[in-house]
């Protein structure tokens, strides 16, 4: 039977990329000059569980790019080499030409030869450039990389001890020495002085070790193949005899390669024991297999999961199998007295249903850090390019969202935090002129608010200029001089299309390139952006997104004949308005008194053109008191039908986008019901959708 | 059978004597066809959940089986007198467009009458009527007995109500 290693390469990519990470991170954290030995063991660890793997999985030119990696670490966590702000970043461009490679050995082609050869050339630069003791040690561990290159051996004398253990994991010594045998003429010599006396001999242990000699002159791949799969349940050592019949190498040299076969030992765990042979035998078959399937099988997306979290589930199934049965029991002979466990039954058949799906929710929920991580070395390199001095503060970064809003609020935090950096902070000298620190500081932040995700984008830069966003909108056509407009709305000005990707405005050059990109995309995953900001004291920009995309807590609402749905989440509440706190703005604009505010009515069924609605005043209505976009409005419906938690299904699927719906569910009976987007349906009725309530000034 | 030589939208062709079968249907009339490997199912009206401020020819959304499909009326779509829609009303449930980004849809249409198997070569090609009589979403004209059936090309279809809507949406 033949494995497939496909899925072997998955978790193995998966892994690298991680293991890259905590590269890129471990080394933005280090200070040339004096580096925590613990950062740069966590490095090293990375680097080595990736030459490893991609050892074990048949990458050579990804293992030897990391060899050299490796032995330039190694050096720098035996204190042997100083920790150099140029060694730092060599390491951190040999990090990206590694990414590259990775990613190119996924997609089944192979990376830009000459760019890795560049890289490589620069790393053996760094490694060379010492004084000349430490360089000969340098060169040793190097050289071990490919040291076939520098003499052809004509044998191997190798050097095998099993350990005790050995034949339970279902490996034999036997079928390896007959493997060696096979690659030429192989003379064995028994070590039996690890017998113990008859009485005490575990027939299934292993005490013998052996020293054999192969005269051949095979790769040494080759013997490290056979013995792949035994290297972690044995000692042994693999010495070349040179011509001269001299073994260079000394035995040390086991070691590494028995570390660096640890990700297979991993992933050895997942199959039994017995594959294992004739898995070794059929690797090298396999790996030529799989690689084209996995070209052409595209990326499918997969999930780690915390066990705990699959446990829960389990937990949660047994009981409502349990539930189940005991509701199938009552079924079976049912009969009025026993009405009251029934409804018990239900009752807890409904809240196992709800526990399970929000344990399936939690599946989907990962940290944002798998987002935030890569903010360091954007920061880094960008204020290194700019001269500018910038410390990036990260909290929250254990908040868990959803797994499409991590992989769709990437980039928009990209543009936010990049014009922060570019933008946003100014110049040390500038800085100290204005009578700052000279490090300027970006914090970006997320944590759970309500049912939304907060993610927060705090500069202490020069912040927005107000006066001269509002003279170029004036400029634009986008507001008339004599508009009477917020701070807020102001700032909100950047957001539009038109505004930003034209000729830039001076001071607050670029601010606002593609934000309208950016709050789109915010906008597509059901979330809002806003910002904030004081002229000299730095900016926030706050995005708020929903914490999942695919179930939400509903109110639905009837107008005329249809039924609607609103998030929960934007609902401040519902009230019934008498007459007395109706007043209109400017002979039109419906607006309320609640408490000390002044709010715009929405009517539902004009922006929707719904014939059949019942209300026609105010008082017969009920308003429904929503919030979203940072605006608030009473939003005018005939009736509220119940809470629900309903299940978010795409209209755009089959459809298309619709203005103030974000998207539909389906309800008990069957029939559909459209979920309302609140900012969108805000935005619907201040762009005229309403004829009644012509343009509101909603209030901020 | 012919069928596994189609492509997957029945799109392309394969030179057989059998041909191509069509779902035709009425519509005011006069008969239409779509290619049947792009038909799902076809079912009776039932109420759907209008869809606000949407052009006049999208009935509305309904559920099919968890997915939410939207349903199109082909008379308001062609620009024929609109009728009303009542249980004996059929719907076409039809799969099309570019691949990888199908979209499913309900038409709206009078009667289902026939499975017709047309040649490759005996469909004529669409007179230009100029401006006045739009014809894009038709293929070509093939002869039934007596009547000519228009043979529509839904994937243009999807294209362009799909199109109407990001607009809308922009």
């Amino acid at each position: 039977m033949s494995i497939d290693m496909a899925q072997f390469h998955q978790v193995f990519f998966e892994e690298s990329f991680e293991g890259l990470d905590i590269m890129e991170n471990g080394l933005l954290n280090m200070d040339p000059g004096e580096a925590d030995p613990e950062e740069i063991n966590s490095i090293f660890r990375a680097a080595h569980s990736i030459k490893g793997g991609s050892g074990t999985f048949g990458f050579s030119d990804v293992a030897d790019f990391t060899h050299v990696m490796e032995t330039l670490l190694d050096e720098m966590r035996d204190g042997r080499r100083a920790v150099t702000g140029e060694g730092v970043n060599v390491l951190l461009a040999s990090v990206d030409v590694l990414r590259d490679m990775l990613t190119a050995a996924q997609d089944g082609g192979s990376a830009d030869a000459q760019r890795v050869k560049a890289q490589r050339a620069e790393l053996d630069r760094i490694l060379a450039n010492q004084s000349a003791d430490s360089a000969a040690e340098a060169q040793a561990p190097d050289s071990d990389a490919q040291p076939l290159l520098d003499a052809e051996p004509v044998g191997w004398k190798i050097v095998f001890r099993p350990h005790q253990h050995l034949l339970r994991t279902g490996n034999d010594p036997l079928r390896i020495i007959r493997e060696l045998a096979e690659l030429g003429e192989l003379e064995a010599d028994c070590d039996i002085s690890g017998l113990p006396a008859f009485a005490e001999l575990e027939p299934e242990d292993s005490y013998l070790s052996w020293e054999l000699r192969l005269h051949a002159a095979v790769d040494k791949a080759q013997i490290d193949d056979i013995f792949e799969w035994v290297e972690d349940d044995c000692d042994f050592a693999v010495i070349p005899v040179l011509p001269e019949g001299q073994p260079t190498q000394q035995a040390q040299q086991a070691a590494p390669a028995s570390e660096a076969a640890e990700p297979a030992a991993e992933l050895k765990l997942a199959e039994p024991a017995a594959e294992r042979r004739s898995d070794s035998e059929r690797r090298q078959g396999d790996r030529r297999k799989s690689a084209p399937a996995k070209a052409s099988g595209g990326g499918a997306s997969s999930i780690r999961v915390d066990t705990g979290k699959i446990d829960s589930l389990i937990n949660m199934v047994g009981e409502l199998v349990i539930t189940q049965s005991m509701l199938g029991m009552l079924g079976d002979e049912f009969s009025m007295d026993k009405l009251a466990r029934l409804r018990e039954g239900l009752g807890q058949l409904e809240r196992h249903t709800r526990e399970l799906q929000e344990s399936v929710m939690q599946i989907r929920m990962l940290p944002i850090s798998f987002t935030f991580s890569r903010f360091p070395r954007l920061v880094h390199d960008l204020s290194q390019k700019l001269g500018k001095q910038i410390e990036l503060k990260l909290s929250g970064e254990n908040t868990e969202v959803d797994k499409t809003v991590i992989e769709k609020i990437g980039d928009p935090l990209v543009h936010l935090v990049r014009n922060s950096v570019d933008h946003g902070i100014e110049t040390p000298a500038d800085r100290v002129a204005a009578g700052k620190s000279e490090t300027g500081t970006i914090h970006l932040s997320a944590e759970h608010r309500g049912g939304n995700i907060v993610i927060e984008i705090t500069d202490d830069g020069k912040g927005l200029a107000r006066d001269r966003i509002l003279e170029k909108a004036i400029d634009r056509g986008l507001v008339r001089a004599d508009d009477n407009l917020s701070d807020k709305q102001i700032y909100e000005l950047i957001f539009q299309p038109g505004f930003s990707t034209a000729e830039q405005v001076s001071d607050v050059s670029g601010r606002g390139v593609g934000m309208d990109v950016v709050r789109r995309n915010i906008n597509e995953l059901g979330g809002a952006i806003e910002i904030d900001s004081q002229l000299g004291e730095g900016s926030t920009i706050t995005i708020r997104l929903p914490l999942t995309l695919a179930i939400l807590d509903g109110q639905s609402i009837c107008v005329g004949e249809e039924t609607y749905i609103v998030p929960l989440v934007s609902i401040i509440e519902s009230i019934q308005v008498r007459d007395e706190m109706l007043s209109l703005v400017a002979g039109k604009g419906e607006t309320f008194k609640l408490r000390d505010e002044y709010l715009p009515i929405v009517r539902l069924h004009e922006v929707f053109g719904i014939g059949d609605a019942k209300a026609e005043n105010i008082r017969d209505g009920i308003i429904v008191v929503v919030e979203g976009g940072g605006r608030k409005c009473g939003l005018f419906v005939d009736d509220l039908l119940g809470q629900q938690q309903v299940v978010i299904k795409s209209l755009e699927a089959n459809y298309g986008k619709v203005d103030g719906i974000s998207g539909a569910t389906i309800l008990g009976d069957g029939s559909v019901a459209l979920i309302l987007d609140i900012p969108g349906l805000m935005r619907l009725a201040t762009e005229g959708g309403g004829q009644r309530s012509g343009k509101l000034a909603l209030t901020a | 059978m012919s069928e596994d030589k189609l492509s997957l939208l029945g799109q392309e062709v394969a030179e057989d004597a059998e041909g191509v079968q069509y779902l035709t249907f009425l519509l005011n009339g006069e008969h239409y066809g779509l290619s049947i490997l792009q038909v799902q199912e076809i079912r009776g009206w039932e109420q759907v959940t209008r869809v606000p401020n949407s052009p006049q020819f999208v009935k509305g959304v309904v559920n099919l089986r968890g997915n939410i499909v939207p349903v199109f009326d082909l008379r308001l779509r062609f620009g024929l007198p609109e009728v009303p829609l009542t249980k004996e009303t059929v719907v076409i449930v039809v799969r099309a467009g570019k691949p990888g980004e199908e979209r499913s849809m309900g038409l709206v249409v009078d009667a289902v009458s026939d499975v017709l198997v047309v040649q490759d070569d005996t469909i004529n090609t669409t007179p230009d009527f100029g401006a006045g009589v739009p014809t894009e979403n038709i293929k070509g004209l093939v002869t039934d007995g007596e009547s000519m059936v228009m043979l529509l090309d839904l994937d243009s279809l999807v294209l362009q109500t799909g199109a109407e809507q990001d607009q809308d949406a922009a």
